[in-house]
């Protein structure tokens, strides 16, 4: 097994032309294929698209982009593009914005993801002798199994461990030197409580050295936190269930961004209103198509996720592209002073002062002829040491560190434990009661 | 050592009466209370007979509480008698950063409780200076 840098340098370091070169060629596959599929031959019809006439990569856009919706239209197995024994497993969204989608996997589509997340975890230095301890959770979540193949097809030791059981997570790091974790910020952050309850510091105790982080919106602070917390370098993951899972983007070394595996993915940037590309760097709608899947392939796929391509080489070598940290998503974006605003930002920061499950609403009203945010926060008996200062202490942090994320200096107010409805959903976080929130 | 409670409470109608029927509920008798306030929230401080039974229950009815060292200092309930305390820790520099007090037996004693930042210290302060203090089971004895 080689100990390079790369785990496969044939397709990490291809140049930039090279990788339109070879998107394109893929891409002619990948129609070619979908031909075979009911659902992509009436979209073809309907669009009056000829997949044989694609002279260039901009074609393409002669297709109407798909999203959640095309995909909840009917039975998932019109998309497919083999008969239905060819598919060995299926994975389907958590569902929390509104019915579950479903994506099919033939043997080659699972192989084809595995050699992508593999690719990301040995960039950022996971090899054969380290003890991989996967705490996402398993099952129809992409999270788990995506980074348990990958793992152990580098050849790691990888437990299985799961999420949840916090003093067994800390017992079996112990007990087989785990070197690296896959976690979700938030639950890393309050293993740390953990960790200092029984006496542990895991910089001390632990042989820790890495972790990916995803699948929750954090901030660079909070990473920077555990980074330190933990002694060992975090790295950030983005993926999501319709392109296989993770694996789509990934941080290298240098941690400046997230390279999409382009030679696998055709990233688009799209104005999400006018649906037209956003000029080169500048935010915008990820929209992705598919070039190694071949049981379900997805054209022109929108993630509702927004975020920029990062201009430049990066000092890694790599010529896939950067995308930047995922800004919010387009379907809930609301706007304040005229500054759009993402309840994910919101959230980011409240996860990194407040840590776990603290439940917000953002309470949206005209006062004055002038557009007012209030962001009330539930604060829980673990938060403070039952003094008055510590509670204003705490409101005056959240305050300065919203106006950083948003631009917009909300009122902040602590609320009794429960008192705020429970989060279900995104859309009840955000209450708009201002006078032009309707038909405008 | 005495310990009292701290719950944190929004600033409207309804709450101080949601939080002494959790106690009336638990049997618990309240000695003193005091409200720190804010501009929309509080902080309701408790002295009480079982401090720890009473932690529990709000905590468990969903209130945002703790259970707070603080100190029990008994003086005389006659002129001068808090000034004593006062001059006591003054004396030595330790800050008083929150205090109330309460009569236990007209014009002749009364507790004055007290949270400061570095209880054993004074602590040794107020007993070297002869004055005693009370515990949580001498308190539920009142």
């Amino acid at each position: 097994m080689s100990e390079g840098e790369f785990w496969n340098p044939g397709m990490e370091l291809l140049s930039g032309e090279e990788i339109r070169n070879l998107q394109l060629r893929k891409l002619r596959e990948v129609l070619e294929r979908c031909l075979h599929s009911p659902f992509y031959r009436q979209w073809f019809r309907d669009a009056g698209f000829e997949p044989r006439k694609l002279a260039a990569m901009e074609d393409l856009r002669a297709l109407p982009p798909m999203d959640k919706e095309t995909l909840r239209g009917g039975d998932p197995r019109r998309f497919l593009t083999v008969p239905m024994e060819e598919v060995v497993r299926l994975h389907s969204s958590s569902g929390t914005t509104g019915q579950a989608t479903v994506i099919f996997h033939t043997a080659r589509d699972i192989d084809a993801w595995t050699e992508l997340v593999a690719r990301c975890m040995y960039m950022t230095g996971v090899r054969r002798r380290d003890v991989f301890q996967n705490m996402m959770g398993y099952g129809l979540f992409t999270g788990g199994l995506g980074f348990h193949y990958a793992a152990e097809r580098i050849g790691a030791l990888v437990i299985p461990a799961g999420s949840g059981n916090s003093k067994r997570q800390i017992q079996l790091m112990r007990d087989f030197g785990t070197t690296v974790v896959h976690v979700i910020p938030s639950y890393a952050l309050y293993l740390l409580d953990v960790f200092r309850e029984l006496g542990l510091d895991p910089r001390r105790d632990t042989s820790l050295r890495m972790a990916f982080i995803g699948a929750e919106p954090h901030t660079e602070s909070l990473r920077r936190r555990l980074e330190e917390s933990y002694g060992i370098k975090a790295y950030n993951s983005y993926g999501l269930s319709e392109m296989s899972g993770p694996g789509v983007a990934f941080e290298c070394p240098f941690q400046e961004g997230m390279h999409v595996w382009e030679d696998s993915f055709i990233l688009e940037v799209l104005d999400p209103r006018t649906l037209e590309p956003v000029p080169e760097g500048e935010e915008g709608e990820l929209v992705f198509t598919t070039l190694h899947r071949e049981g379900m392939p997805l054209l022109r796929y929108r993630t509702h996720d927004l975020a920029r391509v990062l201009p430049g080489p990066c000092r890694c070598g790599r010529a896939h592209r950067r995308i930047s940290r995922i800004k919010g998503r387009t379907d809930d974006m609301f706007i304040v002073k005229g500054v759009n605003i993402f309840p994910m930002q919101v959230e980011r920061v409240l996860l990194g002062v407040l840590g776990v499950g603290s439940n917000y609403r953002i309470l949206l009203e005209t006062v004055d002829n002038r557009d007012e945010m209030r962001v009330q926060v539930e604060v829980s008996g673990d938060l403070w040491h039952g003094e008055v200062r510590e509670l204003n202490q705490l409101r005056r942090r959240i305050v300065q560190e919203l106006r950083q994320e948003i631009l917009v200096t909300p009122q902040v107010e602590l609320m009794e434990p429960g008192s705020l409805p429970a989060g279900e959903g995104k859309a009840v976080r955000v209450v708009d009661m201002r006078e032009h929130a309707r038909g405008d | 050592m005495a310990h009292q409670v701290n719950v944190f409470a929004r600033n409207q109608p309804g709450r101080l009466e949601r939080l002494t029927q959790v106690l009336m509920e638990e049997n618990v008798n309240i000695r003193a209370i005091t409200i720190a306030g804010a501009e929309d929230f509080g902080v309701v401080k408790l002295l009480v007979d079982d401090p720890r039974r009473a932690h529990r229950a709000l905590q468990r009815e969903g209130f945002s509480a703790y259970l707070k060292e603080v100190i029990a200092v008994i003086m005389d309930d006659r002129p001068g008698g808090l000034h004593r305390v006062c001059r006591a820790l003054g004396e030595k520099g330790v800050n008083i950063e929150d205090a109330y007090g309460f009569v236990v037996q007209d014009r002749r004693t009364a507790v004055l409780v007290v949270e400061v930042e570095k209880i054993p210290e004074a602590e040794e302060v107020l007993r070297s200076s002869g004055f005693e203090l009370m515990s949580d089971e001498e308190l539920y004895a009142l």
